[in-house]
């Protein structure tokens, strides 16, 4: 569904307010209202007075906006090495090219990223349901690669501060070459010439951007 | 007070007993200092004794537990100062040892700072070299393990790091002598002021990395607001990156140092820039430092197009591959079994009792007692059956040296080979189940040798649920080598019994850590463990942690022993043991042991190993149902006193007092239900 883009952010932030901060809404002052309009006339959102609500019908289409979002930050953070700063600006305006299947491309290229470069996290969408793998897959997480499998850390995911602080100190950091060497009974991979063994949840915090012979 | 199984292996940072009372210091001041910095593992202490040799301390850094080694050398002509500082990965602290080691650089002036990096992954301990430069101390370059890194073909081109740093570089394998006394004249030369040594500032600018703009910005004002602000030890543009990067204790040393008003004008700018950047700064300025140091490596490093895969690389395959990994560790168990089991305990154990106590010592001690001294209460204290001599020393010396020693020269062998962390990625999974992960695996290893020693290290455990449960399985579950000494020898006789007992006892510890990993709340353990080199153990340097393992254990545990027969002694003079002991006896009966095992149980209170051999003069006295009854029920009994004292300390007395009142009904009902189920499958005799 195509919004007008005051539509589009109005919607996310519905879904922030509603998801993430457990409000039951946000009020009008400082809102749009173009852009309450079109959400009510598409019934995402309804108004009672001074209150917008989402709907059942726009939670869904509200998660995906959010998604986009998203995805278009880690892309630009991660893949296009986006300036700090510019990132929020360039992601609002990149989401809005993510339609028609693009956004499950993406994702699955990022090798359907779970969290922002923020740290929040990232809606689910229905490749991520499938693990789809259609696409060539640029990144994957650590523990998603099978023993021999080669590549550079593309990215930390930075939902877990303690787990960044511990990776960093190690010098796992983004650009290391990183091999896996075993999944189990936990996960050993090399990093330029020091190997380390972790367990899944710090291996699934480790993106890494494949080599592709 | 030095722990020295928690030296630079494991990167596990070395800590010292808390009641540990200071030391003397050597007094190093008015000389020049050496520092000695770098990450874990990587020769800190060769080092380290290589420029000292002797007079030697170790002890608590102030106000906390980490432990610090300093001592005095000569350079030439001139006596040093040396300070060896606990691992550190970079200078922006995150650990405990990392705050102390940060601490010696911001504080001390140090007048040289020697990085020890480990050559081969110099483009990992690089940055740490780039940020010591950026705060402007004076560094040398230490590239150690320079043998390791030819054997794997890695190559560095000295002097064109030298040029591309602006530091003195030197190459060495400390631990072969190779290239140390290089070392010592770069460190010197520096010291000496010569021209020579430090190399031009103009260089630096390679060194430096570029931060993205929006960061130089912010660096650069707070830089100008620091100018002429308050002394650091360190350059201002460190001082602001540390503060960009939300460092609590530089933040405080800025309040410290600057008026009020521009103190909060500074940190409003850090915060301000902070909020810009929507990752934490201390990521990006990681990632750049890492970028710098990869840059200059590209001309400096040169890395073979193929691994090299030798014998140790092979052999660290099949230690962390299960199919092969659990026969390694299945040898290796019998291994110290035989060292440990057989040598150290039956053995020597047999020769020091027998043989030199039992047909010199004690006799002796006894017939002088007898002609000296006209009271027999006086008498008791020193000989007889429990006397401080002829049971404490006894015991000391005869049991606990050849039993504990043999332990801990294996311990050390093992550590400084590389096993250990394998052997935790082999067992991460179990672990979690019992609340704990892979790291737990070094704690409970020592605890076979030592009790009391493992319970100190359970603090290097990252969570306070994980340091609970450790502490609660070494003192219900792990008997320690004194303890299994004798129980080897009770039950040497009859395999099927020591089965049995063993897997009850490993039955018992699985599932009591299972239990506690459900009942206590906390965060779920994480297992993150660097896999260091597989490596030939020097002897000399596994003859020193001995040695020194020994010596720590002797000044600890050595005083308890005496204690314990003193107190067992006035227990005896004052009739306080009669007492407890008949209110032991029912205990005993209802798990169907003779009323003269609650004399075992009795000493059990002061040393679990007390306990056991009480148990072993009884057995001429018990069936084989009563010997597996008895041993179980004495293995799951409280821990002895030195453990009990350090448990105290380490978590706290509620915990202590919990622990015991959960181990002591625990041990009796298993003991008691082991001995029901017996009589039911006929057992009984």
């Amino acid at each position: 569904m195509k919004l007008i883009e005051s539509a589009q952010e109005l919607l996310e932030q519905l879904w922030i307010a509603t998801e993430e901060e457990a409000k039951p809404g946000l009020t009008v002052n400082g809102t749009t209202p173009e852009a309450i309009d079109e959400l009510m006339r598409l019934g995402l959102a309804a108004r009672e007075e001074e209150q917008i609500t989402l709907t059942s019908a726009g939670l869904p289409e509200a998660a995906q906006a959010v998604r986009r979002h998203r995805l278009a930050e880690r892309l630009l953070a991660d893949v296009l090495a986006t300036e700090e700063g510019l990132l929020e600006e360039q992601a609002c305006r990149l989401e809005h090219a993510l339609f028609d299947g693009v956004d499950e491309s993406i994702c699955t290229l990022l090798g359907h990223p779970r969290f922002c470069p923020h740290g929040k996290r990232i809606p689910l969408g229905q490749c991520c349901r499938q693990k789809r793998e259609s696409v060539e897959r640029l990144i994957a997480p650590l523990h998603e690669l099978q023993p021999g499998q080669a590549g550079h850390i593309a990215y930390i995911q930075m939902n877990s501060p303690r787990r960044l602080q511990k990776l960093m100190a190690m010098g796992v950091l983004p650009g290391v070459s990183i091999t896996l060497l075993r999944r189990s009974p936990s996960f050993v991979f090399e990093a330029g010439y020091s190997q380390f063994a972790v367990d899944e949840e710090i291996a699934a915090d480790i993106y890494v951007r494949l080599a592709h012979d | 007070m030095r722990i020295p199984f928690l030296e630079h292996k494991l990167d596990i940072p070395r800590i010292a007993d808390s009641n540990c009372h200071a030391q003397p210091q050597p007094d190093t001041t008015g000389l020049a200092l050496v520092a000695i910095v770098g990450c874990p593992n990587v020769g800190k202490s060769v080092l380290f004794n290589a420029l000292t040799g002797t007079y030697v301390t170790v002890s608590n850094y102030p106000g906390t537990t980490v432990e610090v080694s300093r001592g005095k050398g000569w350079l030439g002509e001139a006596q040093i100062g040396v300070v060896d500082t606990p691992g550190m990965y970079r200078l922006l602290p995150l650990t405990e040892e990392e705050r102390v080691a940060r601490e010696i650089l911001l504080r001390e002036r140090p007048d040289v700072v020697v990085h020890v990096a480990d050559t081969k992954s110099l483009e990992r301990m690089l940055p740490m070299t780039l940020q010591l430069i950026e705060a402007g101390l004076p560094v040398i370059l230490n590239l150690n393990l320079m043998d390791e890194a030819e054997r794997l073909g890695v190559q560095v081109d000295v002097p064109a790091l030298e040029q591309a740093l602006g530091v003195p570089v030197v190459g060495t394998a400390l631990a072969l002598g190779q290239g140390t006394p290089q070392l010592k004249e770069k460190v010197a030369a520096y010291l000496n002021g010569h021209p020579s040594a430090r190399l031009s500032d103009s260089s630096h600018k390679m060194a430096e990395a570029d931060y993205p703009p929006l960061l130089e910005e912010a660096l650069e004002a707070i830089e100008t607001r620091l100018e002429g602000n308050g002394a650091y030890q360190i350059t201002n543009r460190a001082i602001a990156l540390l503060l960009l990067q939300g460092d609590a204790e530089v933040t405080s040393l800025v309040r410290e140092q600057s008026e009020d008003e521009l103190a909060d004008e500074i940190l409003h700018l850090a915060e301000s820039a902070q909020a810009r950047f929507s990752r934490p700064i201390s990521y990006i300025v990681a990632r750049r430092q890492q970028e710098s140091a990869r840059r200059i490596l590209e001309s400096a490093l040169k890395l073979p197009e193929h691994r090299v895969s030798g014998f140790a690389e092979q052999l660290s395959k099949a230690m962390i591959n299960p199919l092969t990994g659990v026969p390694i560790l299945l040898v290796s168990l019998f291994l110290l079994y035989q060292f440990v089991g057989v040598l150290g305990a039956q053995t020597l154990v047999g020769f020091l009792e027998e043989t030199i106590f039992g047909a010199y010592i004690n006799p002796w001690i006894d017939r002088v007692l007898a002609e000296l001294i006209p009271w027999p209460v006086v008498r008791e204290l020193f000989g007889g059956p429990y006397g401080v001599i002829t049971l404490g020393v006894r015991y000391a010396v005869a049991l606990i040296l050849p039993i504990v020693g043999t332990f801990f020269l294996a311990f050390s062998i093992f550590e400084d080979s590389g096993y250990l962390p394998r052997l935790a990625m082999l067992i991460d999974r179990v672990f979690k189940r019992i609340g704990l992960n892979g790291r737990a695996v070094i704690p409970m290893v020592l605890g076979f040798g030592c009790g009391t020693m493992a319970t100190i290290v359970t603090r290097t455990l990252e969570t306070r649920r994980e340091r609970l449960i450790s502490t609660l399985l070494l003192a219900l579950a792990v008997p320690c080598s004194a303890q299994l000494g004798v129980m080897l020898a009770l039950l040497a006789s009859r395999p099927a019994l020591l089965a049995i007992w063993a897997a009850i006892v490993a039955g018992v510890f699985v599932l009591v850590g299972f239990l506690a990993a459900q009942l206590t709340p906390g965060e779920h353990p994480t297992f993150y463990m660097e896999l260091p080199s597989l490596r030939l153990p020097t002897l000399s340097n596994v003859l020193v942690k001995t040695y020194t393992r020994m010596e720590w254990y002797f000044r600890e545990i050595f005083p308890l022993f005496i204690l314990a027969s003193v107190i067992i002694w006035l227990g005896q003079l004052t009739g306080l043991f009669e007492l407890a002991l008949s209110a032991l006896v029912p205990l005993v009966r209802w798990i169907g042991l003779p009323d003269e095992a609650a004399v075992a149980f009795l000493f059990g209170f002061f040393r679990r190993d007390y306990g056991a051999a009480g148990l072993y003069d009884l057995r001429a006295a018990m069936n084989g149902a009563q010997l597996l009854v008895a041993t179980t029920s004495i293995t799951l009994f409280l821990p002895c006193i030195a453990q009990f004292s350090v448990t105290i300390k380490e978590r706290g007395w509620k915990t202590a007092l919990a622990i015991s009142a959960f181990i002591f009904p625990f041990a009796f009902l298993v003991g008691g239900l082991l001995s029901r189920l017996l009589t039911l499958l006929g057992m009984g005799r």
